[in-house]
C-alpha cells in the first residue's frame, strides 16, 4: 500500500488497544491448530463474548454520561478481542477465519447463552447482565489459566485482567444504583430480576466441555456455580438489593435452543458481509 | 470569615469604598490587559488564571464547545455502523475510533470548564439546539464506504484545521488539540484504508467507495467555514493567535493533500474544475454550494433533527442514572463526615 500520500501518521490503522499481549492476527499465524473438541469449546466461550460485545456496542453514543460511553465501549472492545482470539483459534481446526465463523454461521450454529443475547433494556438491566457475566467470566478465566492447552491459557491470561476491570465497573454501578435514588433502586432490582432467569445456563455442563475438563483443557461450568452465585449474592446484598429467587428458565443448554433475540442480532451483524460473499474488507 | 451568620440587612454602600474598589478593578484590568497583549505578541500561552478580555474568553468558549459538540454528534454516523461492520477487525477499529471521539469530547469539555463554563451548561446548549456543531454530521452515513469517507475526508479536514490549533494561544485548548490530533491522524488513515480496500475490491465495493466520496467531498470542503470574505470572526481569532490560517488557506491545503491521495485510491473527486495550477503551485477547485451549507447550518440538513433527537434521548434516558450517581456520592460523603465526627 502506498505510504507516500501525505498522512501525518504512518502508524498502522489497525491498532486495537495498548499493550496487547497477543493479537488475533498473531494467533491466526500460529502453527498450532485446535483439535475438533477444543475448537467446539472455544466457540462456546467466543460466542458469548461476541454476542455481548455486539449488545454493548449499541450503547456507544447512547450512554447516560460521556464517561460511560467510553467505559462501555472499552468493555465491548475487550469482549470483542476475546471473541476474536477464541474464534480465530476455533477456526484453526477447520481452516476457517474468525470472520467465516462470525459472519457465515447460521443461527443454530452459534453456542452463546441466552444471557448475553438478552436485550440491553435500560442501564440497570445492562449492568445486571454485566455483573453476572463478568463475575462468571472472571471465575472461568482464572481457572482456564491452568489449562493444558497453551493457547487457551494465553487467552485466559489476557482476558482475566480485562474482566477483572469489567467486574469492578459492574459492581460499582450496582452500588450506586442500589443505593442512589428510589427510582434507581427499583430499576436495578428489576434489571436483576429480569436477567437472573438466564443465569443457570452458564453453569450447565455440555459436551465437549465435560470431556475436555477431565483432560485439564477446559473448565467445568458446574464447578463455577457456587463460587459465582455466592459472590453475586454477597455484592447484591451489600448494595441493599434482593437476590432474585427466580428458577432458571427452562429450555436452553447451548445446543441450539437459543433465544428469540439471536436471529435479530445476527441479521444486523451479518447483513453487509453476506451481501458481498467472498469480498475483502 | 466569621462562623456566625451575618444579619441580613440592607447596608448603605460606602461611596468612598465603591470608588476605591472600582479603581482597584480598573488597575487590575489595565495590568492584565498589558500582560495579555505581551503574551500574545510573544506568541506564548494564556493560562486559565491569567486575565483575559471577555471577548477572548467568549470566542474560545464558543469554539471549544462547538468542537466538543461536533465530537459528540460525530459519534452517531459512524456509531451507526458498529453493529454491521463487515469484519471483526473493522468492528474493533471502528469501536475504538468512536470511543476516541467520546474521549475528545471529554478533553474539550474540560478545556471549556477551565474558561468557567461548566459541562452541564455546555451540554444544555447542545440539548436545546442553541449550540452549533460541525454541519457535516447532519449528512447520513448510508453505506460502509461512508465510514471510510468520513475517516478520510471528514477527519482529514478536521486535522488540517486542528494541527495549527495545537499552537492556539489558550494553553488548555492547545494541549487538548495535541492529543486530539494524534488520534485524528490515525482515524484519517483508517478511513483511507477502508476506501483503499474497497476501491481494490469487487466492482460493487469500488462503486460504493466512489459514491461515498462523491457525497462527502463538497461538505468536507465546507468544513473549513465560509470563504474568507464572509467569515466575520476570523480576523479577530487570528489576531489573538487562536486561529493561525484563514478558512480559504486551510481549504486549499486540504485540497492539495487529498488530490494525490484520491489518485492513490483510484477514485475521482466530483469536481470538474479541479486541476493543477502551475502558477499558484496549488490545485484550483470549483465553486462550492454555499446555499446548501447555510441551510444545513440553519437546521435544514438531511439529519439535523435525527441527530439532536438521538442526543436528547440519550440524555433523557440517562437522567435517572446521573441522579442516582449524584445521590449516592452525597450519601457516601455524608456517611464519611458522620464517621469522622464519631471518631473525633
Amino acid at each position: 500500500m502506498s505510504d507516500t500520500v501525505g498522512f501525518t501518521s504512518q502508524d498502522s490503522a489497525t491498532r486495537i488497544s495498548m499493550g496487547n499481549a497477543i493479537t488475533a492476527e498473531e494467533l491466526a499465524s500460529r502453527e498450532d491448530r485446535a483439535s475438533e473438541e477444543v475448537a467446539r469449546y472455544a466457540l462456546i466461550l467466543g460466542d458469548d463474548s461476541l454476542m455481548l460485545a455486539q449488545r454493548l456496542g449499541h450503547w456507544i453514543s447512547r450512554a447516560p454520561e460521556l464517561e460511560e460511553d467510553v467505559a462501555l465501549a472499552n468493555i465491548a472492545l475487550d469482549l470483542l478481542g476475546h471473541a476474536r482470539f477464541l474464534l480465530t483459534y476455533a477456526g484453526s481446526a477447520w481452516d476457517k477465519t474468525e470472520d467465516d465463523l462470525a459472519y457465515f454461521r447460521d443461527e443454530e450454529e452459534f453456542r452463546s447463552a441466552r444471557l448475553v443475547e438478552h436485550e440491553n433494556g435500560d442501564f440497570g438491566q445492562t449492568i445486571a447482565r454485566q455483573l453476572i457475566f463478568s463475575f462468571y467470566a472472571y471465575a472461568l478465566y482464572s481457572r482456564l489459566l491452568a489449562s493444558t492447552d497453551e493457547t487457551l491459557s494465553a487467552i485466559a491470561d489476557k482476558a482475566l485482567k480485562e474482566v477483572d476491570y469489567h467486574r469492578d465497573h459492574a459492581a460499582q454501578w450496582l452500588m450506586r444504583l442500589g443505593g442512589g435514588t428510589e427510582e434507581s433502586h427499583r430499576r436495578m432490582q428489576t434489571g436483576l430480576d429480569t436477567v437472573w432467569t438466564y443465569i443457570e445456563e452458564l453453569f450447565i455442563d455440555v459436551e465437549p466441555t465435560t470431556q475436555l475438563a477431565e483432560a485439564g483443557v477446559a473448565v467445568l461450568p458446574s464447578a463455577l456455580r457456587d463460587e459465582v452465585l455466592t459472590q453475586l449474592s454477597t455484592i447484591i446484598e451489600e448494595a441493599g438489593l434482593r437476590v432474585p429467587q427466580a428458577k432458571g428458565a427452562f429450555g436452553a443448554d447451548r445446543s441450539g435452543r437459543y433465544s428469540e433475540h439471536r436471529g435479530f442480532i445476527l441479521a444486523e451483524m451479518q447483513v453487509l458481509a453476506r451481501e458481498h460473499p467472498g469480498a475483502t474488507w | 470569615m466569621s462562623a456566625q451568620k451575618p444579619h441580613l440587612q440592607a447596608v448603605e454602600p460606602d461611596a468612598a469604598q465603591v470608588t476605591e474598589d472600582a479603581r482597584v478593578a480598573a488597575d487590575q484590568a489595565r495590568v492584565g490587559w498589558e500582560r495579555f497583549q505581551e503574551i500574545i505578541a510573544d506568541d506564548k500561552r494564556i493560562e486559565p488564571r491569567d486575565w483575559m478580555p471577555d471577548d477572548y474568553r467568549k470566542t474560545l468558549v464558543r469554539q471549544v464547545s462547538q468542537h466538543a459538540h461536533s465530537e459528540i454528534i460525530g459519534m452517531q454516523p459512524e456509531g451507526n455502523w458498529i453493529s454491521r461492520a463487515p469484519s471483526l477487525k473493522r468492528k474493533s477499529v471502528l469501536m475504538a475510533k468512536v470511543q476516541d471521539e467520546a474521549g475528545h469530547g471529554l478533553y474539550l469539555y474540560s478545556a471549556a470548564e477551565t474558561l468557567g463554563t461548566s459541562r452541564d451548561e455546555t451540554y444544555e446548549q447542545l440539548y436545546t439546539g442553541k449550540a452549533k456543531y460541525s454541519s457535516i454530521f447532519n449528512y447520513p452515513a448510508r453505506t460502509w464506504a461512508d465510514v471510510g469517507a468520513v475517516g478520510w475526508l471528514v477527519d482529514g479536514a478536521a486535522i488540517t484545521n486542528q494541527v495549527p490549533l495545537c499552537r492556539a494561544s489558550y494553553g488548555p485548548y492547545g494541549r487538548a488539540m495535541v492529543r486530539v490530533c494524534k488520534e485524528e491522524s490515525f482515524h484519517q488513515r483508517q478511513g483511507w484504508e477502508i476506501l483503499y480496500t474497497l476501491s481494490h475490491g469487487t466492482q460493487a465495493q469500488k462503486q460504493m467507495a466512489q459514491d461515498a466520496v462523491d457525497r462527502f467531498y463538497g461538505p468536507a470542503l465546507q468544513m473549513f467555514g465560509p470563504p474568507d470574505a464572509e467569515s466575520p470572526n476570523s480576523q479577530q481569532s487570528m489576531a489573538w493567535n487562536i486561529k493561525r490560517f484563514s478558512n480559504d488557506v486551510l481549504r486549499q491545503r486540504f485540497v492539495d493533500m487529498i488530490v494525490p491521495q484520491a489518485e492513490a485510491l483510484g477514485l475521482t473527486l466530483p469536481d470538474p474544475d479541479l486541476k493543477w495550477n502551475e502558477e499558484r503551485g496549488h490545485y484550483d477547485y470549483g465553486e462550492l454550494d454555499w446555499d446548501e451549507f447555510f441551510s444545513v447550518v440553519k437546521g435544514d440538513g438531511p439529519l439535523n433533527h435525527q441527530r439532536l433527537a438521538h442526543y436528547r434521548a440519550a440524555r433523557d434516558n440517562g437522567a435517572w442514572v446521573r441522579e442516582a450517581a449524584a445521590a449516592y456520592a452525597d450519601k457516601q460523603a455524608a456517611a464519611q463526615q458522620d464517621a469522622a465526627l464519631l471518631s473525633a
